[in-house]
């Protein structure tokens, strides 16, 4: 058996500049609270170290996910981690993966890193710090189309054609999904998957140039993907947040987040909580300049 | 007749006609029936075993008249997944029998040593042993004429890393095929690689999905005439359903065929004739869907393949509809949830039955489809026998598509019973779900009735042997949850077990009158292993707690068992060995979607968790951990 351990080691190895993710033990980890992984992972061969060395924030991060993250560092959770990073005396190495299902699992609680940089502030998988933004999902259209829709409830919707972000089956979708649904707005709504086409960079970016060449006359997108590439189309967009911002009791369009650690680590939770604050001034201006649609934080 | 015999014959024929069936329907039929009439199969009611009392009183109705298999069944190899074009799962070898069965030990072991779901099985020919591990999809190649096996070879595909982090449901593979000298199975990074199964040399490797817009491959390949028939992977991150047909020769890719979208891309064509009207029409995999919905409808291929040489048709179920919540994807939605007969050499689609129209409940049917011929209501009729994940076990005219019968295996609410006439199944309107709102109590869950584990049927007793789960779930609420950088939401599926006080049931179902015969229950688990029945009039199995059961064959009475070092999910096959005799082997390694619970990192805390199957499988962190072991039993 000695030749199947070597290719367990040759996985690891093979990973160089980007390292992906290794097991997907299978399935998505909706608001477990188990103990942190130790036990051996054919593709995570790496030792853990939880913590790494004192100068060192291990941020778990997706290498082509844009305007959130990428591997060449363009994305806000890149410059917010380097910031925070700064004022913690550290500076950042990433542990790369593609952010879908098993990330926490992979990354956080396999001890590969030590923070996410974004993720919903009631998030039940780590232990989110204090949020550092609220966001909310856009309506981005065609500026020169004077649409200014803003509310789930206009009758427009039922006639222009929706672009929408879509996840995967069994009722998961982003709340735009399940808001048309409801209101039986359906067969002019779009799907655009949030996974995108991985081989591109800006894989998200689809449903976005879609409103730009009139493929779709609106788009419903979380706030910031739609003005990060709303301020960056072909032709001059227009983005207003989604009314209501609460649509009845189960689907909220707006989302405070924050960042999380794993749920034992309180020693780096506070640091980061301490840091967010001192620099919440900095973490606005970073988030303005990837325009960032934001809204008061609920905490505030 | 002698077993080794005909095994030699055929072997010998076989080489020199590829994989086209060597011999006549009636030499297989005799062979088959005539294997195992030196087992003492009545002589079974002096032993009891310790085990669990099967549940019910019927009896097995025994051979069934007019019998003819559709084609050579295993008997002393194992060569494609199912070990047979039918799916039988069946294997002429009797010298294991119901009174010896209590004697079977461990004859050897050995560690793949990748403690992930060992779904699938292996291959055993020319004393060779053939194992597909999970991801990294090693190929390892075992010399059974060595002392406790040595290994051969290893071969080492390397699949793109990246699909770990795509596969919904822990990174299985389903098993290999060997044709043209090769053994060809599909790795996880949606290729295909052929390999010769002498050297271990990589013959072709074939890109036929894109891991960067989802696609996996999980399921086995199987090889008709010169080509390889491959499925894709992934109907919950928006791929596009379709079988591919490789040249055996190349890899290259000869056709592929949707199972949504125009009737040009299904390849529907003239020869087009489903038997009910609602499944006939034009374009239906268009019309049938919201707008351009279609593109990204699922409607998968990662369970099984079956082949009839006779009608050159090719059988396969199809998956879950993709991505839409089902509110909004009003209609029919096809052809998910479908079973398809499509022509072997073109790929053309001859006739598709939708099981569920709008799936609301995550009713894949990929499974398998066990084709005989048997006399069944009246007269001799071509079946196609489909133990469902809805609870039903449909059995259909493989000719034409008729849907024969319909009656639960299972607990089962969702739909009261299927319309013969109209092929429909009768609905309870109480047990749709809604994004919003709580449906509670629908029977079966999620993980249906049964997955993608395989049943087996045996030509000697009629009996279907059905790894059946028993559990329900409540729709509920909403959960927050964060993927790609955007935040999302997703109903809360709790399962939990079904009414009658078990979990998991091994179904011993008689075809012929509709009905089960009895059930082997398990209290705890979901029986999630696929199950072989024999000559012997043995049946093996597994359980998720790691037993490695054989029974009677045609009572369902326990005669041994073995507790194996992880659960069991895979396959049990059974072969000759280089010293004639007969074993049986089986993967022991616990994982795919319900046995990933026992995983460590997976929280069983959380009824949620797991795509809702930990309610159901909480139980299992108890009674068994990750393992990696191929365990070979003999007398």
């Amino acid at each position: 058996m000695s030749s199947v351990c070597r290719s367990i080691g040759a996985i690891a190895v093979a990973a160089a500049a980007v390292v992906w993710t290794g097991l997907e033990a299978g399935i998505t980890v909706a608001g477990a609270s188990g103990q942190p992984s130790s036990v051996a992972q054919p593709t995570s061969a790496a030792p853990p170290s939880s913590g790494a060395d004192a100068g060192v924030l291990r941020v778990c991060s997706d290498p082509n996910n844009m305007p959130f993250s990428n591997d060449r560092q363009q994305g806000f959770e890149n410059r917010i981690a380097d910031l925070v990073a700064r004022e913690l005396g550290r500076h950042v190495e990433y542990f790369w993966a593609p952010q879908r299902r098993g990330f926490v699992r992979n990354t956080l609680r396999a001890r590969q890193c030590d923070v996410m940089m974004g993720v919903p502030a009631r998030y039940e998988l780590a232990r989110p710090t204090r949020p550092y933004y609220r966001s909310s999902y856009v309506f981005v259209s065609r500026r020169d189309r004077h649409l200014d829709i803003r509310s789930l409830d206009d009758p427009r919707l039922r006639r222009v054609q929706i672009g929408i972000q879509i996840v995967g089956s069994d009722y998961a979708n982003p709340p735009a999904a399940q808001a048309l649904a409801a209101r039986k707005i359906v067969g002019n709504v779009h799907g655009y998957t949030v996974f995108g086409d991985y081989s591109q960079p800006d894989p998200q970016r689809a449903v976005v140039d879609a409103v730009a060449t009139g493929e779709v006359d609106v788009a419903v997108v979380w706030g910031p993907l739609g003005g990060y590439y709303a301020a960056r189309a072909a032709v001059p967009m227009a983005i207003a947040p989604v009314t209501p911002q609460q649509d009845g009791p189960a689907l909220p369009f707006a989302f405070d987040i924050s960042m999380a650690v794993r749920k034992d680590d309180a020693a780096l939770h506070d640091a980061l909580d301490a840091a967010i604050a001192r620099r919440a001034a900095d973490i606005r201006r970073i988030l303005r300049a990837f325009d960032v649609p934001l809204l008061q934080r609920s905490d505030t | 007749m002698n077993v080794r015999g005909v095994e030699r014959g055929v072997r010998g024929a076989r080489l020199a006609a590829g994989a086209a069936p060597a011999l006549g329907a009636a030499a297989w039929i005799l062979a088959v029936l005539a294997a195992g009439c030196t087992g003492n199969a009545r002589e079974h009611n002096d032993r009891g075993g310790a085990g669990p009392a099967p549940v019910g009183s019927g009896t097995a109705p025994g051979a069934p008249a007019d019998l003819h298999l559709v084609s050579d069944v295993s008997r002393g190899e194992w060569r494609m997944a199912a070990g047979d074009y039918g799916n039988l799962r069946y294997s002429t070898l009797d010298t294991i029998n119901t009174s010896n069965a209590k004697d079977l030990h461990v004859v050897t072991t050995f560690s793949t040593g990748i403690p992930h779901g060992h779904e699938g099985q292996p291959l055993v020919l020319d004393n060779t042993m053939y194992v597909v591990t999970p991801y990294p999809n090693n190929l390892i190649a075992v010399d059974l004429t060595k002392p406790g096996g040595a290994i051969k070879f290893v071969y080492e595909p390397h699949p793109d890393p990246r699909s770990v982090g795509i596969a919904c449901c822990d990174v299985v593979n389903r098993g290999a095929t060997f044709a043209d000298g090769k053994i060809i199975f599909s790795l996880l990074d949606a290729t295909v690689v052929a390999v010769d199964a002498e050297r271990g040399t990589e013959v072709w490797r074939s890109k036929v999905g894109d891991i960067n817009i989802g696609e996996t491959f999980t399921a086995a390949p199987l090889v008709v005439k010169d080509k390889v028939i491959v499925g894709n992977s992934g109907g919950e991150l928006g791929v596009r359903g379709y079988v591919a047909a490789l040249d055996v020769k190349t890899g290259k890719i000869l056709w592929k065929a949707y199972n949504t979208g125009p009737d040009a891309d299904v390849k529907i064509g003239a020869t087009f004739k489903p038997f009910y009207a609602k499944d006939q029409g034009k374009d239906l995999g268009v019309s049938t869907w919201q707008g351009e919905q279609w593109k990204l409808g699922g409607s998968t291929v990662w369970g099984w393949i079956s082949y009839d040489p006779e009608t050159n048709l090719f059988f396969y179920g199809t998956g879950n509809p993709g991505v839409w919540n089902p509110d909004l994807r009003p209609g029919d939605n096809k052809w998910s949830c479908a079973i398809m007969a499509r022509d072997a050499d073109t790929g053309e689609l001859r006739w598709a039955y939708q099981a569920t129209a709008h799936d609301m409940w995550d009713y894949d049917e990929i499974m398998e489809n066990l084709l005989v011929d048997m006399q069944y209501g009246g007269r001799a009729r071509k079946l196609l026998i489909h133990p469902g994940r809805t609870g039903f076990v449909y059995v259909f005219d493989r000719a034409s598509g008729e849907l024969l019968s319909a009656e639960t295996f299972e607990p089962t609410n969702w739909a009261s019973k299927y319309d013969l006439k109209t092929g429909r199944p009768q609905e309870d309107p109480t047990k749709h779900t809604q994004y919003g709102k709580v449906t509670q109590g629908i029977c079966p869950s999620s993980t249906g009735a049964k997955d993608v584990i395989p049943s087996a049927f045996s030509p000697r007793t009629g009996l279907l042997y059905i790894p059946a789960h028993n559990t329900c779930m409540d729709y509920e609420g909403i959960d927050a949850n964060y993927i790609a950088g955007t935040p999302y939401l997703g109903a809360d599926v709790k399962m939990y077990p079904g009414p009658g006080g078990y979990q998991g049931e091994l179904v011993g179902w008689d075809v012929a009158h509709n009905k089960k015969a009895w059930g082997v229950q398990d209290p705890k688990f979901p029986v999630y292993s696929g199950v072989l029945a024999t000559g012997g009039d043995v049946v093996f199995y597994g359980t998720m707690d790691g037993w490695f059961k054989a029974i009677d064959a045609r009572t369902g009475t326990e005669l041994w068992k073995f507790h194996c070092a992880s659960g069991i999910v895979g396959n049990p096959i059974t072969y000759l060995g280089p010293d004639g005799k007969q074993y049986v082997a089986i993967y022991s390694g616990i994982g795919g979607w319900m046995g990933a619970v026992a995983f460590p990192d997976i929280s069983a805390d959380d009824p949620y968790a797991a795509l809702g199957v930990v309610g159901a499988m909480k139980e299992i962190k108890k009674y068994s951990a990750a393992g990696s072991t191929v365990y070979v039993f003999g007398l």
